[in-house]
């Protein structure tokens, strides 16, 4: 090993701490942008290959009951390359040992062939058996949070009728990615089933026999959706069509894209600030180092080294930062997208997603690093550059502080000398307490931003929950029925009140803009489950007039008084033109109320009711439980309590876990930037230091000099971080607030703490450390060196 | 031991050992030694004779490994950091070969650095007439020459009122002139403030001007003289 590298060895090993906290910055920086460059390209590619493989329709369109035959009139439309019909309903699942029966959806399987489209990927057992009725495939996840084997029996209701299956297998399916029970938001694998049946059961179970009533098409390479979709609509109009969607509308499908371009965009936008930091620390430290090496780079030249290679030298240590914390970035990457696909996978039914990086997500993780190193060095290699060896060996003037002495007269009256000391070197040094500044406020911005979006989750579960629903139980009924059977309820044990409700699934029209959802009835003075403004308080529903959720009003361009088209997709499928009356503040899903007298009244159809809300004596929960299974009308029984646990669960697993994540994001950027800073702030004022001790100055005195500079960096980072926080929080929650899910925008005073806390705890650890060093300054030895 | 006020410094067997074993130095072999207030004391030797190292302990920078050092009558070798650190703050006044000046703090406020810790301190303009520097009070450092940074930092050493002042090297970077100035300084701060002046120096001719000259080799005293007539700091021949 030649002699200079001997040097930058021991250079190296010399400012190890500094070395490391830079590395450490890079390598977060590099670690997420391989996780998350990783993660977007396995799910994107999972994904697709999964679809793909399984066969999973570019179109749906549900039906009342079409007969077999307009399958071939859809196949007819240009541009459809395929088409299968199959039968669909909801069911009710009974578990033995729960109380609640389980929600679940019902899918035919041909019988003697495959699927045309949505195949299912069979984990475990076997195909259905053609004309075995009482056979049955469970999707896996349900059967897994039951701990059902193959060969039990279930028993399931379907169009009010009780029957026993016997499950042969486990399934998982492309148009399963993400399952939620019906009007949820967050997966629940205990609490949602899928079944899949021979079909001339399921046909004979919802009186669909000869007939389809649902139609999956997939389109030829180069069709577009939109006109196959309008010809599958009027063909399939006089048979109760509810309206052809694309994949895109299928909840599972957005779920899993509003992820990945949340994904994509975060990987665009975060590392980049890591490199910025490590390129500013990196250009500070060895500026620092080049400075209080001005002999031996004057010597070194004198020797006979070019520029060149004297520069090389000091760059090779830019270098070996670098690499070293991009290489552990890159383990800690692959590692940290490990993790992810796992929580992605708590989430996301993949039969498989295994986190795999391409060789450009290494490449360009360490080649960004040493690219944002560089050009932090390549402004300290001029200075090396400009040293000629006679300058270099002169000592250097001391610092001159003759003109940010400016403030002198403004700052005497009120600041001891040691003050002053520290004023003085921000003023003299502004641009690197300015970068300083920034470097920590971005950081604990980022994270800042982070937390009030999961903290915003508690909000959503308050509003939800505590606010919006204030029922115990819905229950919703298989088809529209008399207002009596809802107020039969009321006998039902335990029942305290009953609040009965319509609900129709609709298009929302504002010229061009419109929204697949659907339209829900309220009595007049809802008390159960409301429309709130703004200022939380109850939207009486008008006589006159629809209120919309502020994400749809914004989503079709509409406000309080212009017309909105409702085109109703059931019964007689009227048209409705209706005055949007108010706004209401929603943060799941995005409602569209109307009052429920008005809306069957719309429809033609009077004293209709689709569902219930329920508040109940929760002691009696088992009973009601009981009586409603016996109750044939209904469809569907929700309890309150198990959807916004399962909220909760989300949030304390996944999001939780980011929660620490994004605390020691802020931690490491202001460790490094403090850290470094407060080392280069010692080695400049060793001898001060050291003097001020032999003057008399007590530890605790010295270390102020010091560590107040450090202080003031900080105090001025924190109130600068929460403004860029709450910018960046801003623009994440208009960025990724959809009609499924708002992110609430108010400030979440309790985020800003925990970054806070994060950056003052750093702080402390950085200033401890240099502490100690200080503490351990040899008073003579130092006094005695010439800078 | 007998304890003579008279003293500002009494010294015995103060021993320094650096390192263990094999490897280790003795920078001082059990030092005997009494230094009356109100004196210039020179300390004079060649480098690693142990000069520096017992102004270092009896300057309270430093601790012995072995024997006691006494300042007046508190025992030095006894004390922790915080009483180090305390008496350095009442009594002991440093001037350096460099200066030491903080360079972000003005002529004048170098000195107020110490006033404002200070129990009993001069006032901060007369210190620094006293050493001629009345006109630069407000400037930094950086705006200085070398000798009339070596006078801000002996304003900063007196303006606590010391009652012992320590100059290691004082003109060891300054010219002849600029040297001499100095020693001027020093001069009349023994004559004026009654403190104890103790110099350690590579130059011999400083001795002159002292009243005791200790002279040092080996890590222990060789002899000690005192001068029965000194000379200004002008006559010296440098």
């Amino acid at each position: 090993m030649t002699a200079l590298n001997h040097k930058l060895m021991r250079d190296l090993w010399r400012i190890k701490g500094q070395a490391t906290a830079i590395a450490l910055v890079v390598a977060v920086g590099v670690m997420l942008l391989v996780m998350m460059s990783g993660m977007l390209s396995s799910l994107i590619e999972t994904r697709e290959t999964y679809y793909e493989r399984y066969r999973l329709a570019d179109i749906f369109a549900p039906v009342t009951r079409a007969p077999l035959g307009m399958l071939d009139r859809i196949a007819e439309i240009p541009g459809v390359a395929a088409v299968e019909g199959r039968v669909q309903g909801g069911a009710l699942v009974d578990i033995a040992g729960q109380a609640l029966p389980v929600r679940a959806t019902a899918l035919s399987l041909p019988a003697h062939r495959a699927p045309k489209l949505n195949e299912i990927y069979l984990s475990d057992g076997r195909m259905l058996t053609p004309g075995r009725t009482e056979e049955v495939i469970v999707l896996q996840t349900f059967a897994e949070a039951h701990d059902l084997q193959l060969g039990d029996y279930l028993s399931a209701t379907m169009h009010g009728s009780l029957r026993d299956f016997r499950i042969v297998g486990f399934a998982m399916a492309p148009e399963f990615l993400f399952t939620t029970a019906p009007g949820e938001f967050v997966p629940d694998d205990a609490r949602f089933a899928v079944l899949w049946m021979n079909e001339e059961a399921l046909a004979a179970a919802y009186d669909v026999e000869g007939a389809f009533n649902e139609a999956l098409v997939s389109l030829e390479r180069d069709a577009r959706a939109e006109p196959v979709l309008a010809a599958i609509d009027r063909l399939l109009d006089r048979y109760g069509s509810l309206g052809a969607y694309s994949r895109d509308d299928h909840v599972s499908d957005r779920f899993i894209s509003e992820e990945i371009s949340g994904l994509q965009a975060t990987s665009v936008a975060v590392p980049p600030i890591f490199m910025g930091v490590a390129a500013f620390l990196l250009y500070i430290v060895i500026t620092r180092l080049v400075q209080s090496e001005r002999e031996q780079i004057g010597l070194i030249k004198a020797f006979g080294y070019t520029d060149w290679e004297v520069a090389w030298h000091y760059f090779k240590m830019v270098l070996v930062i670098a690499v070293a914390g991009a290489l552990l970035g890159c383990v800690l990457g692959i590692w940290a997208g490990r993790g992810m696909a796992g929580l992605y996978q708590a989430v996301y039914k993949f039969p498989f997603l295994v986190f795999r990086v391409d060789a450009s997500s290494f490449v360009m993780g360490v080649g960004v690093s040493v690219m944002s190193a560089s050009a932090g060095g390549l402004f300290v290699l001029r200075r090396v550059f400009r040293l000629t060896p006679a300058v270099a060996m002169r000592p250097p003037a001391p610092m001159d502080f003759s003109r940010s002495g400016a403030l002198n007269d403004r700052l005497k009256n009120w600041l001891d000398q040691p003050s002053r000391m520290v004023l003085r070197r921000i003023f003299r040094n502004p641009g690197r307490i300015f970068g300083s500044v920034i470097g920590i406020a971005v950081g604990m911005g980022l994270s800042s931003a982070q937390l009030s979006v999961m903290s915003g989750f508690d909000e959503t579960l308050d509003l939800t929950f505590g606010v919006i629903d204030r029922s115990d139980v819905s229950v919703s009924f298989f088809e529209p029925m008399p207002a009596e059977t809802a107020f039969d309820l009321a006998h039902l044990p335990g029942v305290i009140e009953v609040e009965a409700t319509r609900g129709v699934s609709a298009v929302l029209r504002n010229g061009l803009n419109s929204y697949r959802g659907g339209v829900t009835g309220l009595v007049g003075e809802a008390r159960l489950n409301r429309a709130v403004n703004k200022d939380m308080t109850d939207i009486a529903m008008p006589e006159t007039g629809i209120v919309l959720a502020r994400a749809l009003a914004d989503i079709l361009d509409i406000g309080p008084g212009e017309t909105l088209m409702v085109e109703v997709l059931e019964g007689k499928r009227p048209v409705l033109e209706v005055p949007v009356a108010s706004i209401s503040e929603t943060l799941l899903g995005s409602p569209a109320y109307m009052r429920m007298d008005t809306l069957n009244r719309d429809l033609g159809e009077w004293g209709r009711v689709s569902g219930a809300y329920l508040r109940v004596d929760s002691d009696r929960l088992p009973e009601l439980y009981e009586a409603l299974k016996e109750t044939p009308s209904v469809a569907e029984v929700t309890r309150r309590e198990d959807a916004r646990a399962a909220m909760q669960k989300l949030m304390d697993t996944g999001a939780g876990a980011m929660r620490y994540v994004m605390a020691a994001i802020a931690g490491i950027i202001t460790f490094g930037i403090v850290y470094n800073a407060a080392r280069i702030a010692f080695g400049e004022q060793a001898r001060d230091l050291a003097s001020l001790r032999v003057i008399g100055f007590t530890r605790g005195e010295t270390s102020f000099i010091l560590l107040g500079e450090l202080a003031i960096v900080v105090l001025l980072a924190i109130p600068l971080g929460v403004g860029i926080g709450y910018y960046l929080f801003f623009l994440i929650a208009a960025g990724f607030s959809t009609d499924l899910y708002q992110i609430p925008t108010t400030f979440q005073p309790d985020a800003y703490g925990t970054a806070a806390l994060a950056v003052v705890l750093a702080s402390i650890l950085s200033g401890w450390l240099v502490k100690r060093d200080i503490d351990k300054v040899d008073l003579v030895a130092t006094l005695k060196t010439r800078e | 031991m007998s304890k003579d006020i008279k003293n500002t410094f009494e010294t015995r067997g103060v021993t320094k050992v650096y390192g263990e074993g094999e490897a280790a130095v003795h920078a001082l072999r059990g030092v005997d030694l009494d230094i009356p207030r109100g004196e210039i004391v020179v300390l004079l030797g060649p480098s690693g004779s142990g000069k520096s190292t017992l102004l270092n302990i009896i300057g309270g920078l430093d601790r012995a490994t072995d024997g006691k050092a006494m300042f007046e009558d508190q025992d030095l070798t006894a004390m922790s950091d915080r009483d180090l650190t305390r008496y350095r703050r009442d009594h002991v006044g440093f001037v350096f070969q460099f200066y030491n000046l903080m360079p972000s703090l003005t002529a004048r406020e170098n000195v107020e650095l110490v006033t404002e810790i200070a129990d009993d301190p001069m006032d901060v303009d007369e210190a620094l007439r006293l050493v001629g520097l009345g006109e630069r009070m407000d400037h930094f450092p950086a705006q200085m020459s070398g000798g009339e940074q070596q006078r801000v930092a002996i304003a900063r050493a007196i303006a606590k009122n010391p009652t012992v002042l320590f100059c290691d090297e004082p003109t060891g970077a300054l010219d002849s002139k600029t040297g001499r100035a100095v020693l001027h300084v020093l001069n009349d701060v023994n004559a004026k403030l009654g403190a104890t002046v103790m110099i350690v120096t590579h130059a011999a001719a400083t001795a002159a001007m002292a009243h005791r000259v200790i002279h040092f080799a080996d890590g222990a005293i060789r002899r000690v003289e005192t001068n029965d007539t000194r000379l200004s700091p002008d006559e010296i021949q440098w």
